[in-house]
């Protein structure tokens, strides 16, 4: 019996179960269709990359060709100028107070949604989903006259607080169920302890949820990093913009110095891949898992 | 296609979707011990809800209506609102042949994304998702495009696209020099030179998602269908597309919601042109709000470029993501 099981179970050995091991990079399509989905994936950000090394001369001669020579004076120029590093600088400061916003009210507002019994909590909870269904591209028209009457305009608040109004819905709708999820027993315990119910919030609750908290962060602070279009009307000083309408700008701007728009546009870059670089994993699960539930 | 602001925005959609789902699964609500009752009750209660509240009414839900009071006049954002023209800029805007054309090329590009990028994503996925060394590397490279911004992606390409740049220069040495076009200046190419661009951007973000929904078909489905004998292309066609199902209907809901609120990467290449072939809503309601200065007219195109995408998500939520996400959205809202 047991032979005629274990002689049952060895042919399908070498054959892999998952159906996934099957075939490897050395089978030639697999092969050459990485390749192709590398090459094109990469050689648009090498070919930038590349271009800030080259003149603008080389660059109108043969548009495309390698460095002859190499020319470090593009990056340099851009990394001793200030736009770039206040354009660095006000992405961050506005990616940081909407996120900071975004989490911290947001989360205030989850606590209260979930574990606060009061008359109206699904139907206020819905008006925040409904927030979904609001892009911030749309609002941005409308956003503008309110922003101008309470002097937000040209102003990195008129940017980052609508992008946190806007980041809050996703925050509380992620972390509603998350804080609803911690069982009730926990609370208990605090209470029994003497702990008030902010009290258990804030040392309790906030600590337990901190998966969630990384991933509502994650999706504020990217939206906020790469927000183009509330920035394009909220700024008119150059010294205000922020990195994704800085490279904007900058490319109709230098328009005749293509060499330092290449480079300009390499150095944004650096930011966000390097972000992304550092925590893949967690912005890959942030978005995956949003989805997931 | 999605555009960079809208995955939290549609992943949200889906995620309240699945917050019905999970508080279903277990008892409605944790019941608290202790009721503070009364006046320090109300307090904490206006305390946490408060600010947020404020914030979202004054920034979110405002503006909307800010928009629908001024689409009823006739205004240019300076001085009094008094020309009340009522639902005229609606009927104007309906009737406008750019505002029309530009309703088409957001649908062109929803339709080319989901006919288009959705089959491109399936198949990397899959790729992707075979046990092959340097896997994980290979991942991040094309996911990598997903983080960087429209208007970074919109530079670049702008510099790749160049007549006699890179992209020209790489078809003739590949004997392709008749496919050489003015990518960006030709009105019968613009809009597809676009959809190459977004592709490019959100074909990772795809990928990304299709790889998490493959790996959660368990193990074993593929080795009862090939102890069965099943061939590849039935294992596929009869297991793994029907379990991607959920995973698929999500991204085609972020893909159309995107395309039809394109914005960054048209705008920064081609503003629409050009003479208008590449215009799309978004580019068109911020040209006539911000550059001919009729904010009235551009109100009302803002009122119909978001009852568009309202009610296309409380459709595509009740009747294509019904299966997935049972009483979730659809019940709360519609």
């Amino acid at each position: 019996m047991s032979a005629v099981l274990r002689s049952a179970a060895a042919p399908r050995k070498p054959a892999t179960p998952t159906g996934a091991r099957r075939y490897s990079l050395a089978t030639p399509f697999t092969f050459l269709a990485v390749l192709a989905i590398v090459a094109i994936t990469v050689v648009p950000l090498l070919f930038v990359i590349e271009g800030g090394f080259r003149s603008t001369a080389q660059i109108n001669s043969s548009p495309v060709g390698l460095p002859h020579p190499w020319v470090w004076s593009n990056y340099t120029t851009v990394l001793f100028s200030s736009a770039f590093w206040q354009f660095l600088g006000n992405s961050t400061l506005i990616a940081v107070v909407a996120t900071g916003l975004a989490v911290g009210l947001g989360s205030m507002a989850a606590f209260a949604l979930s574990r606060y019994e009061f008359k109206g909590r699904e139907a206020l909870f819905t008006v925040f989903i409904v927030g979904l269904l609001f892009p911030i591209g749309v609002a941005s028209l409308p956003l503008y006259l309110p922003l101008q009457r309470i002097g937000l305009l040209d102003n990195q608040f008129g940017v980052a607080i609508p992008e946190a109004a806007f980041s809050l819905s996703i925050t509380i709708v992620i972390l509603r169920p998350f804080m609803r999820a911690v069982p009730g027993e926990i609370e208990d315990a605090a209470v029994v302890d003497g702990a008030t119910r902010l009290r258990f919030f804030v040392r309790i609750l906030l600590p337990l949820s901190r998966p969630a908290l990384v991933t509502v962060a994650i999706l504020a602070f990217v939206m906020s990093w790469n927000n183009y279009l509330l920035a394009y009307i909220v700024f008119t000083t150059p010294s205000h913009f922020t990195l994704p309408l800085g490279v904007a700008t900058f490319q109709t701007q230098y328009s005749q110095d293509t060499a330092r728009i290449f480079a300009f546009t390499a150095l944004s870059m650096v930011p966000a891949l390097g972000f992304f670089v550092l925590a893949e994993r967690r912005i890959v699960a942030g978005l995956t898992g949003s989805l997931k539930g | 296609m999605v555009s960079s602001t809208d995955p939290p925005v549609a992943m949200a959609v889906a995620r309240a979707s699945s917050t019905a789902v999970a508080a279903g699964a277990r008892p409605p609500q944790a019941p608290p011990l202790r009721r503070p009752r009364g006046l320090r009750r109300k307090l904490e209660l206006t305390l946490l809800l408060g600010p947020a509240l404020a914030l979202f009414v004054g920034f979110v839900l405002a503006p909307i209506g800010i928009a629908i009071y001024y689409s009823l006049y006739n205004w240019s954002g300076f001085g009094p609102l008094s020309d009340f023209v009522g639902v005229h800029n609606y009927k104007l805007a309906l009737s406008d042949p750019v505002f029309r054309s530009a309703i088409a090329h957001n649908l062109t590009l929803a339709a080319l994304s989901v006919i288009i990028q959705l089959p491109i994503s399936i198949g990397l996925a899959m790729l992707l998702n075979r046990r092959t060394r340097g896997r994980s590397l290979l991942r991040l490279i094309v996911f990598a495009p997903y983080v960087l911004s429209e208007a970074t992606t919109a530079v670049i390409w702008s510099l790749m696209l160049q007549p006699g740049g890179f992209v020209d220069q790489f078809l003739k040495a590949a004997g392709l020099g008749g496919l050489v076009h003015l990518w960006l200046a030709d009105p019968n190419i613009v809009l597809y030179t676009l959809f190459i661009v977004i592709t490019w951007k959100y074909v990772g973000f795809g990928i990304i998602l299709l790889l998490a929904g493959l790996q959660g078909i368990p193990a074993e489905l593929h080795e009862a269908a090939a102890l069965d004998g099943a061939s590849w292309w039935q294992t596929t066609r009869r297991i793994v597309l029907p379990l991607l199902g959920p995973t698929i209907r999500i991204w085609a809901f972020l893909a159309i919601i995107g395309s039809l609120q394109l914005f960054d990467v048209v705008w920064i290449m081609t503003g629409g042109g050009p003479a208008n072939a590449s215009v799309t809503m978004a580019t068109y309601l911020i040209n006539r709000g911000f550059q001919s200065y009729e904010f009235g007219y551009a109100s009302a195109i803002a009122v119909i470029l978001f009852i568009i995408c309202f009610v296309f998500s409380l459709a595509y939520q009740r009747f294509a993501l019904r299966r997935d996400t049972r009483g979730a959205l659809t019940r709360a809202v519609g």
